[in-house]
């Protein structure tokens, strides 16, 4: 699948102030049962966002929902950064959880540290998630708590943040990741330039390993 | 040449090519395929017009939505969108060529138990699975990794994935472990010490007395929860129990060829002097059974301890973690946790659903029945094959005898993606590898446990020392 390419934007900062955020919460397993890619942004933090049970298939345009949460505070309406803590995205391989949140409209996810897996699923669907270090994410906890409307410039071409007062945080991509969102590229289009390679080197594997082939 | 580690090995011999960042293009060996998973990697497929690379390297069971009481076909499962689901698995790997171990058939059942157990994982081999917890197959020296949906459409259409090498980390636990506690306690007590993100960008090799001593079966249950310290890999080298097990199963080289690949095997374990970026050593005797008591697995506590105080905490982020999944689970501070009631029992899931968790729990429950207040305690084998090796042995009677369900394969109250569901604000003890909030089910409280912690529990109707339990008895 080809994404979008991922250049630079400008948008309101949600800040989730959690560490361990897990898959389970970023999408609940009920909606896992959808064989589609989409769909799944109003079901994003489910049980967070909503006074009730959701199920997939249910409108929740007419679901209660709990005022407190976040993304349901209007100061943080249209975020498309998402500022959390430690370890974010832990547990589960659901690729559904950066669908849901890029089906939201989440676009950055700065955080400490992401779980392994996460992280990864997060590349492969144009979301790019940002490493800081410890004390610069509480910083911005504080700046973000403390204003209304706080906007961040993520730049990707450039690896860097740049701050309301014009204060510019850098940040490290891998090479790689970033020449994919940049240009929107097919990772599997991008191997399969290597197909050759990739026979070369099969022959060779099974000339040595053949029970694995019968 | 330089010593290397068991994952370095497995690294290297499956490098198709390597760019100067570091990314690489690793061979894969195998995939396992489930119905939650791969619906939209095949759609993925169909639209680009591509062809799996190797048809035969990938093998499929649908197990997270299936349905664990008794039913015959795909068309029984009652909820229309799991049926569909289950539906698009047999449709896909049929379009595909791809063998698929469906409803009704014996093999049938959660695919970390299945693998193994059908002698599809080997030693040695890389492998993947649209799973966090393909980290299990670990236990037999293979290099397995948990991957989204995306990447199980690129292995699907280029036999490779796309990866960066992982830091080496070593835990290990040496000395021999008390009677009573198991593989289960180990692997929680390693997570509530180094954390649920201690192994981030590692792969863990488990070394030490503790698990050589171990069974293979133990050694998946430990490697099954590595993702639950944050390790996308977890890994145990090779011996001769390893080489043991996967004799004679269905898919297992033979005669020649199992020659050779026992030959190739034996040098899958890590080299003397090799060098880990982390190593965590911890002493097997000091280990007890474990309860969680919290919304993450690093929250644990051995049985005779306490339930925290978040007052006692000085990180303050720690601190409202605490306060937070004390409040979701409905406990004091400081309260025993052996005071904790248990509500629901579950002995189940990919990390302990096999004959051996099945002949612990059932020798605790032996005799004894399930106390009265425990509204429901379900038994689910992880596969067709453990459910039969179980009925054999009379470990059903027993189960059902001390009150339990019998019920059929699949991952059920583990996720609870089939009907399958632990009711809000009631506590389970659960041999599953998740706590966190709503993962058995909207509001319900997990507290993980091992196989005879669960039973013992069951009986009590609160938290116990299985070991007390069986002390009364001799
Ligand atoms: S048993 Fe639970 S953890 Fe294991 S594969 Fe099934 S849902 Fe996932």
């Amino acid at each position: 699948m080809s994404m979008d390419k991922f250049t630079a934007l400008t948008a309101i900062v949600a800040p989730m102030d959690r560490s361990n955020v897990d898959t389970d919460a970023i999408i609940p397993k009920q909606f896992l049962k959808s064989i589609k890619r989409t769909g799944f942004g109003p079901n994003l933090f489910d049980e967070w966002r909503y006074e009730d049970v959701g199920e997939p298939g249910v409108d929740n345009s007419n679901r209660p929902l709990r005022k407190e949460f976040l993304l349901n505070q209007p100061r943080y309406q249209g975020a498309r950064i998402l500022l959390a803590r430690e370890n974010f995205g832990c547990g589960s391989s659901r690729e559904h959880a950066p669908w849901a949140l890029k089906d939201y409209g989440f676009d950055v996810i700065i955080a400490p540290s992401f779980a392994d897996i996460f992280f990864n699923n997060s590349f492969k669907n144009g979301i790019l998630p940002i490493v800081l270090d410890e004390a610069i994410i509480d910083g911005l906890f504080k700046e973000v708590f403390a204003e209304e409307g706080y906007q961040l410039t993520v730049d990707l071409e450039h690896q860097q943040i740049k701050k309301p007062n014009g204060e510019a945080i850098p940040f490290e991509v891998d090479s790689f990741r970033r020449h994919c969102l940049l240009n929107g590229l097919d990772d599997i289009g991008l191997t399969l330039q290597h197909e050759d390679e990739i026979k070369a080197f099969e022959a060779k594997y099974k000339a040595a390993s053949p029970w694995l082939y019968r | 040449m330089s010593a290397k580690t068991l994952y370095d090995k497995l690294w290297d011999s499956h490098v198709v090519r390597e760019e100067e960042d570091g990314t690489a293009l690793i061979y894969i060996d195998r995939q396992l395929l489930h119905e939650v998973t791969s619906p939209q990697a095949f759609e993925g497929l169909r639209l680009a017009n591509r062809k799996p690379w190797r048809i035969d390297a990938n093998l499929a069971t649908p197990d997270h939505n299936v349905p664990t009481t008794a039913f015959n076909s795909v068309e029984d499962i009652v909820d229309p969108i799991s049926r569909i689901q289950v539906q698009t698995l047999d449709a896909n790997t049929k379009q595909f060529g791809i063998t698929e171990f469906g409803i009704g058939d014996v093999r049938q059942g959660i695919v970390h138990v299945v693998g193994p157990e059908e002698g599809v994982t080997l030693p040695g081999m890389t492998l993947v699975c649209g799973d966090s917890h393909t980290a299990t197959h670990g236990a037999l020296g293979a290099l397995a990794h948990g991957v989204g949906t995306s990447e199980v459409e690129h292995v699907l259409a280029t036999q490779c994935l796309i990866q960066k090498k992982m830091k080496n980390m070593l835990v290990k636990v040496d000395g021999r472990l008390q009677p009573g506690v198991s593989p289960k306690d180990v692997v929680l007590a390693i997570i509530g010490q180094i954390g649920t993100a201690g192994g981030n960008g590692h792969a863990i090799e488990f070394g030490g007395q503790v698990f050589r001593d171990m069974s293979i079966e133990g050694r998946m249950t430990v490697c099954n929860m590595a993702i639950e310290a944050g390790a996308r890999v977890g890994l145990v080298a090779v011996d001769e129990k390893t080489v043991e097990y996967v004799k004679g199963r269905p898919f297992a080289p033979k005669s020649e060829d199992w020659d050779a690949a026992v030959a190739a095997w034996q040098d899958l374990k890590s080299d003397e002097n090799a060098q880990f970026d982390k190593v965590v050593e911890i002493d097997g005797s000091k280990i007890e059974p474990q309860v969680s008591w919290g919304t993450s697995p690093e929250m644990v506590s051995d049985v005779n301890g306490k339930v925290p105080n978040p007052s006692h905490e000085v990180d303050d982020v720690k601190a409202s973690g605490i306060r937070r999944a004390l409040d979701y689970m409905g406990l004091q501070a400081d309260m025993a946790i052996t005071d904790i009631p248990v509500d629901y029992v579950f002995i189940g899931s990919c990390t302990n659903s096999r004959i051996e968790d099945f002949r612990e729990a059932a020798a605790v429950l032996k005799g004894r029945k399930v106390a009265s207040s425990v509204e429901q305690a379900l038994v689910v084998p992880g596969s067709g094959l453990v459910k039969k090796q179980a009925e054999e042995e009379g470990l059903d009677k027993i189960f059902i005898e001390a009150g339990f369900e019998w019920r059929n394969p699949g991952c059920s109250m583990c996720l609870a993606m089939n009907a399958d569901r632990l009711p809000s604000g009631k506590h389970c003890a659960s041999t599953s590898n998740r706590n966190f909030e709503g993962r058995q089910g909207a509001g319900g409280r997990t507290h993980l446990v091992s196989p005879q912690m669960a039973a013992a529990a069951a009986v009590a109707g609160h938290f116990v020392d299985v070991r007390d339990m069986m002390k009364e008895a001799s």
